[in-house]
């Protein structure tokens, strides 16, 4: 039997969107759907790294300000030094990335715990922005930049580029996870690292490579965070590595490492999405919204430890 | 392979390991013949982890020569021993409790799809996989049901069944099984001896390391006692009593 990991996200989204549905006529148009998109479109991207990292039974508090760092990177290198803004692009992944091996070659070489190591790098990667960025927001960006934030029509409703992006990845990510030997492995070194040892996994360079792809993740997620807000901001990101914890854990992936899915993390990512965008419709004020993200991160680590001990 | 030119699978001569002043194995011999059960006993502390972990890659001796099929090897870890076809059944049994029948059975050892898919994006082969794996378990008569099924849904028996199955299907020359009954009840140890004597059956020759005599008297072809780093006997099992071999391995007698 499939745990309850498997479907429940699901069904609490569904349940949600009709909840939401019932109590306000504007929450089921076109417009609304693809605000929530767009609302959960960073997030959502990051938590694409995240979860392969959980998978590992790693776990990455620093994404959120890798990303804000690949953000400034990007956007000064465009405005301020004047780069070709597909360089600048390139920059500001590449910045990213870097931290993401980082992270990688602390853990497996240095052998440091992933919370201890990202709990560094997140305030390195902070201390790095605002000084290269001089704490100021930097506006006035190149159309390159602002591409994923534009929109195209599907019928009456008005898309962004980016939205296609992050659904594009994650079914990407979901297919490689599934369909490769590597993915497999990530799955296994999360699940049994012994195991994984004693069948000759390469586990050092697979761990590494996941934190670089998952630092390449969180570029991607920069720059469709630039392009959404259409500025450099140096305070983005503070909370986003929580929020993206959080997507994850909705989604039904174990925090122990080896089991869960990335498509379940979008799902969680969407049900955040909802909970905000819905309880904003129905008037109701944001703090309120954040203490029930809360509950439901309690409620979704609950029901999966019950259905678990179940087996 | 050809005609085997010898009985003589793997062979061990003067294998010497020392941790600072203890010597764990003192110039340890060792010999499996093609075709049998050799079982592999000794108190604790007589050396027969390491002599196991010797020949499986695991440790590397300090001195001596361990021979395949009459030919030098030198294993420097547990990969090297695989890939001269040397397969071990560890007593942690090395599955991942997550994922599927076939999944662990392949697990660092996939079927890719032919062509680009599989030498580029890594994509694996799953329906031969699968089929590989039915055969592989049907082949051995272990009876589990679905191959997609995780193996934490598994009996102990079932999951053990698994762990042999990898090593039978892999192993081109030898199967070594660490304690393989340490944690099963009376009934799922019966299955697993009938295994492993299914393996031995198909012409693969398996070192069984065990604590339980009786067992060992059971299945064994030949039994090697271990006793303070050395090979103290190596003898055929209708040839000396339970009696006799816990004398040889507490050194209360010793073998001409």
């Amino acid at each position: 039997m499939p745990p309850v990991a498997t479907f429940g996200p699901l069904l609490a989204l569904l349940a949600s969107a009709a909840f939401f549905a019932s109590q306000s006529d504007r929450f089921f148009t076109g417009q609304n759907l693809s605000l929530i998109l767009q609302q959960v479109m960073v997030v959502g991207v990051m938590a694409i790294g995240q979860t392969l990292i959980i998978l590992t039974a790693g776990i990455d508090l620093s994404c959120g300000m890798v990303m804000a760092l690949g953000s400034m990177v990007m956007t000064r290198s465009a405005v301020d030094v004047g780069m070709n803004p597909y360089l600048a692009i390139t920059c500001g992944l590449l910045a990213c990335i870097a931290f993401g091996f980082l992270n990688g070659a602390l853990i497996t070489y240095v052998r440091l715990p992933p919370f201890i190591v990202t709990l560094g790098t997140l305030n390195i990667a902070f201390a790095i922005t605002q000084i290269y960025s001089e704490s100021q927001t930097v506006s006035g960006l190149p159309p390159a930049l602002l591409f994923f934030g534009t929109t195209f029509r599907i019928g009456q409703t008005a898309v962004t580029y980016g939205t296609m992006l992050m659904l594009a990845m994650y079914f990407a990510t979901w297919f490689l996870l599934r369909e490769t030997s590597p993915g497999r492995h990530i799955y296994a070194i999360g699940n049994s690292p012994e195991a994984a040892r004693l069948m000759a996994i390469p586990a050092r360079r697979l761990l590494i490579s996941v934190y670089t792809i998952a630092g390449l993740i969180y570029g991607i997620a920069a720059l469709l965070l630039v392009a959404r807000t259409g500025v450099g901001d140096p305070q983005a990101g503070q909370t986003d590595n929580l929020d993206s914890i959080t997507a994850v854990v909705l989604g039904g992936t174990s925090l122990f490492g080896g089991r869960g899915m990335v498509l379940g993390t979008m799902i969680g990512a969407l049900i955040v999405g909802v909970f905000r965008n819905g309880l904003t419709l129905m008037g109701i004020p944001s703090v309120y919204q954040i203490l029930i993200t809360g509950i439901l991160v309690i409620l979704a680590v609950t029901t999966d430890q019950l259905s678990r001990r179940g087996q | 392979m050809g005609t085997p030119s010898s009985a003589l699978v793997l062979e061990a001569r003067g294998l010497v390991k020392r941790y600072g002043h203890v010597a764990a194995l003192d110039g340890a011999d060792f010999e499996l013949l093609r075709g049998e059960i050799l079982g592999v006993i000794g108190d604790n502390g007589a050396g027969k982890s390491s002599l196991i972990k010797a020949l499986s890659g695991a440790l590397i001796p300090g001195a001596g020569e361990i021979f395949l099929d009459g030919k030098l090897v030198t294993f420097r870890a547990p990969i090297d021993a695989r890939q001269q076809g040397i397969e071990t059944v560890y007593q942690e049994l090395a599955v991942a409790p997550a994922m599927t029948i076939t999944e662990n059975l392949f697990l660092g050892r996939e079927i890719h799809r032919p062509g680009l898919l599989g030498s580029l994006l890594r994509l694996i082969d799953k329906k031969k996989m699968n089929a590989v794996a039915i055969s592989q378990l049907s082949g051995l008569q272990i009876e589990i049901g679905s191959i997609n099924q995780a193996v934490e849904n598994l009996s102990g028996g079932q999951r053990q069944g698994v762990a042999v199955a990898r090593a039978a299907a892999f192993a081109r020359h030898v199967v070594i099984m660490d304690e393989p009954t340490a944690a099963l009840g009376v009934r799922e140890s019966g299955m697993v001896l009938d295994l492993i004597r299914r393996v031995r059956d198909r012409g693969l020759p398996v070192i069984l390391v065990s604590h339980n005599m009786p067992q060992v008297f059971e299945i064994a072809d030949r039994i090697h006692i271990q006793r303070l780093g050395r090979r103290a006997a190596l003898v055929k099992t209708g040839d000396i009593t339970m009696a006799d071999a816990v004398a040889i391995m507490t050194g209360t007698i010793t073998h001409h």
